[in-house]
C-alpha cells in the first residue's frame, strides 16, 4: 500500500508541476526516480517533523500540493500543532501519507503505534481523514487527492493486505461503500478492518445472522447520509476499527446516531482498542487478536450483541 | 568609562531619538491598544523601526493587490507583536486605520494574533510560536522552484526561539542555502517571565545562527539609518540564508514600559495611562 501510494505520487508529480514530495528520514532508495527526475520538487528533510509541516504549508501557500510522508505516529503526535495551525487553520492542500497506521508497528512497541491518529486528526476543522482497505483502493484514491480542498490525512496499512475493494464499486472521498447488503446488523468498518468484517459477516451468515458491511474509508467527512439511511434498516450497528475506542470511527458513529436519531437509533457496539497503551509486541495480527479484532472474535462479539438486543 | 567602553563595542546600546514617523506609528499602536483595551504593547514597540524600514524601503508589495505573486513575503512569526504589524499595514493602506479601534472586538477584523484569512497583507496566521520560519522557508523554496525573485523575511521574538521547531527550520534553511530568506530576531532581551538570560539564555546567539549556516549581522533595531543600510545589503551572502540579530528595547519609546516585563502584555489600562502614552509619543 505504501509503495502503491508513493509510486502514484511520483506519477502525479510527472503529470502535474504542483506536486512536491517531502519525506523525513525514509528508507534508503525511497522514490529515487522522483529525486533523479524532478530534484527541485523532491525533499528529504531529516527527522524534523515540525519543520516539515510548516515547510509544506509555505509551499502550499504558493500553489504547490505537497505530499508528506513519514511514520503515522510522528506525522500526527509529533507535529500536531503545526498540523492544526499551519495546515488546518490555513486550510492548505497538504497530503499527509502516514505509514503504519494502527498496530502495524506492533513489534516496535507503543512509541510507534498510531492508534489515536484518526481521533486527533478528525478533531481538526478542515481535515479530511481517509483509511483505504488495500492497495487497489489506494490506487483509486490517490489521484483524487490532487484536487481535494484542504489538508488530507491518509492512513496506510501494513502492505500486502488482502484486496477486498472492488473497482466496480468505485471510490469517492466521503462516500462509504456498501460491500455487503444489510441484514439485521450492519458492520461498519474502516481501513483493513473491512476485510475482517467481510470474513466475520460470512461466518455470521452461516449461523443465520445476516450482516451488511459498510466500508467507511473516509472517517471524516463521515458519510452521514448513507449511515443514517442504513441505520433505519437494521436492529444493530457494530463499528470496527484498528484504533482506540476514544474518538475514532465508533465515536463518530455514536455521535451521529445520538444527534440525528436519538432514542430510536439501532443499538450500537463499538469494537476497537481499549483506552490503554498496548502492553504486548508480536505482529499486527497478534495484537488485533489480543484486542478481539480478528474475524473469529468479531463473530463472537456480534453473536453476543445480537443475543443482547433480542 | 565603563559605559563608554560598552557603547563603543556595542553601539546599539545608544539609539538615536525616535523621529516623527516612528512616533506616529507608535501612536497607531496605542490606538489599537485603546480600541481593544489590551495588547502586547512592549512586544509591538520593539518592532516598529524594523517594520518601518522593511515596508518603507525594502519589501516589494502592492497594498491594492495583497496577493500579487511577485511580492516579497513578510511573516511576523512572533504574532503577539501584531499591533506593530497592523500599524504599518494600516499606514501603508492595506486597510483603514479605523480597524484598530475594533482591535480584539467580537466583530473586529484585527485579533490578538494576526490571521491570514482575514487581514489583507498578513501572509501567515501566527501566534503559536516557532512556526513562521518553517513556513517562510517553504515560501522561499517555492520562489526558487518557480524562479521568482521574491524574498521572504521572518521576524521572530527572542523568547520564541526557545522553540525547538525554530532550530529544525534553521537546519533546513541552512541546508538549502536559501539566499532569499532572512530571519530577524527581535532581541529585546525580555520574555514574559523575566530576562531571556535568566529564563533560557540564548547566548552566544550570533554563533548559533552562524553555525546553522546563516550569514549573520547585528544591528541596533531602533536605528533607522543603520537598519536601512543593513537591510539594503541583503542577502549578506548569496548562497546562505541571512540572519539579523536586532538589538531592541521592549516597550521602546515609553519610559515606564522600556525594559519592563509588566508591559509585555497589558490587559487593564486606565484612561490616565492612555493619555500619558499619547503625551509621551507627541511628535
Amino acid at each position: 500500500m505504501r509503495k502503491t501510494s508513493l509510486d502514484m505520487v511520483y506519477e502525479l508529480a510527472r503529470q502535474d508541476e504542483r506536486v512536491v514530495f517531502i519525506g523525513s528520514d525514509l528508507g534508503a532508495g525511497t522514490l529515487d526516480e522522483f529525486r533523479d527526475e524532478m530534484p527541485d520538487r523532491f525533499f528529504m528533510e531529516g527527522v524534523t517533523e515540525q519543520n516539515i509541516i510548516g515547510m509544506a504549508a509555505g509551499l502550499a501557500m504558493e500553489g504547490f500540493i505537497p505530499y508528506v510522508n513519514t511514520i503515522a505516529t510522528f506525522l500526527t503526535r509529533r507535529c500536531y500543532e503545526q498540523v492544526a495551525v499551519d495546515l488546518c487553520l490555513h486550510n492548505l492542500p497538504v497530503r499527509l501519507i502516514a505509514n503504519g497506521g494502527g498496530l502495524v508497528y506492533a513489534p516496535l512497541g507503543p512509541t510507534h503505534l498510531a492508534i489515536e491518529d484518526l481521533a486527533i486528526m478528525r478533531a481538526l476543522p478542515n481535515m479530511t481523514v481517509v483509511a483505504p482497505s488495500d492497495k487497489e483502493e489506494m490506487a483509486r484514491f490517490i489521484p483524487q487527492t490532487l484536487d481535494l480542498p484542504g489538508p488530507v490525512y491518509i492512513r496506510l496499512a501494513k502492505g500486502g493486505d488482502p484486496v477486498v475493494s472492488q473497482a466496480e464499486l468505485g471510490f469517492a472521498v466521503g462516500k462509504a461503500i456498501l460491500m455487503r447488503p444489510v441484514g439485521r446488523v450492519l458492520l461498519l468498518a474502516t481501513g483493513v478492518m473491512t476485510n475482517r468484517a467481510l470474513i466475520a459477516a460470512e461466518s455470521l451468515a452461516k449461523a443465520g445472522i445476516d450482516c451488511g458491511v459498510l466500508h467507511a474509508h473516509t472517517v471524516k467527512p463521515l458519510d452521514e447520509a448513507q449511515i443514517l439511511d442504513l441505520a433505519g434498516k437494521v436492529d444493530g450497528i457494530v463499528t470496527l476499527e484498528e484504533h482506540t475506542l476514544v474518538g475514532g470511527l465508533g465515536s463518530a458513529v455514536n455521535d451521529l446516531l445520538n444527534d440525528k436519531i436519538g432514542r430510536s437509533a439501532p443499538s450500537l457496539l463499538r469494537l476497537g482498542i481499549p483506552d490503554r497503551f498496548p502492553d504486548k509486541y508480536g505482529s499486527q495480527d497478534d495484537l488485533l487478536g489480543y484486542y478481539g479484532l480478528q474475524p473469529e472474535a468479531i463473530t463472537e462479539s456480534v453473536r453476543d450483541f445480537v443475543g443482547r438486543i433480542g | 568609562m565603563l559605559r563608554e567602553a560598552a557603547v563603543a563595542s556595542r553601539p546599539w546600546l545608544v539609539s538615536p531619538p525616535l523621529d516623527s514617523r516612528s512616533l506616529a506609528l507608535r501612536r497607531l499602536i496605542v490606538r489599537g491598544l485603546e480600541g481593544g483595551g489590551r495588547g502586547h504593547l512592549g512586544s509591538a514597540f520593539s518592532l516598529v523601526e524594523m517594520l518601518r524600514v522593511l515596508y518603507d524601503d525594502i519589501l516589494r508589495y502592492d497594498p491594492q493587490q495583497p496577493k500579487w505573486a511577485q511580492r516579497d513575503r513578510f511573516i511576523l512569526s512572533k504574532g503577539h507583536g501584531c499591533l506593530g504589524l497592523y500599524a504599518i499595514l494600516a499606514d501603508k493602506g492595506f486597510f483603514g486605520a479605523e480597524h484598530l479601534d475594533k482591535f480584539c472586538h467580537f466583530d473586529g477584523m484585527l485579533g490578538g494574533h494576526p490571521e491570514a484569512s482575514k487581514i489583507p497583507g498578513v501572509e501567515a496566521s501566527t501566534g503559536a510560536l516557532g512556526h513562521g520560519l518553517s513556513i517562510g522557508l517553504g515560501q522561499a523554496l517555492a520562489a526558487r522552484i518557480q524562479k521568482r525573485d521574491s524574498r521572504v523575511v521572518v521576524i521572530m521574538g527572542d523568547g520564541e526561539i526557545n522553540e525547538g521547531s525554530v532550530w529544525e527550520a534553521a537546519l533546513c534553511a541552512g541546508k538549502h542555502k536559501l539566499g532569499n530568506l532572512t530571519a530577524i530576531v527581535d532581541y529585546n532581551k525580555l520574555q514574559s517571565y523575566d530576562r531571556t538570560s535568566i529564563v533560557q539564555d540564548l547566548e552566544p546567539l550570533t554563533d548559533k545562527w552562524r553555525s546553522f549556516g546563516f550569514a549573520v549581522h547585528e544591528v541596533d533595531g531602533h536605528d533607522v539609518l543603520a537598519l536601512r543600510a543593513l537591510l539594503k545589503s541583503l542577502p549578506f551572502e548569496s548562497n546562505k540564508p541571512s540572519c539579523i540579530i536586532s538589538h531592541t528595547v521592549k516597550g521602546k519609546g515609553i519610559a515606564v514600559a522600556e525594559g519592563n516585563p509588566e508591559w509585555h502584555h497589558k490587559s487593564k489600562i486606565s484612561a490616565k495611562e492612555l493619555a500619558d502614552l499619547y503625551a509621551e509619543l507627541e511628535g
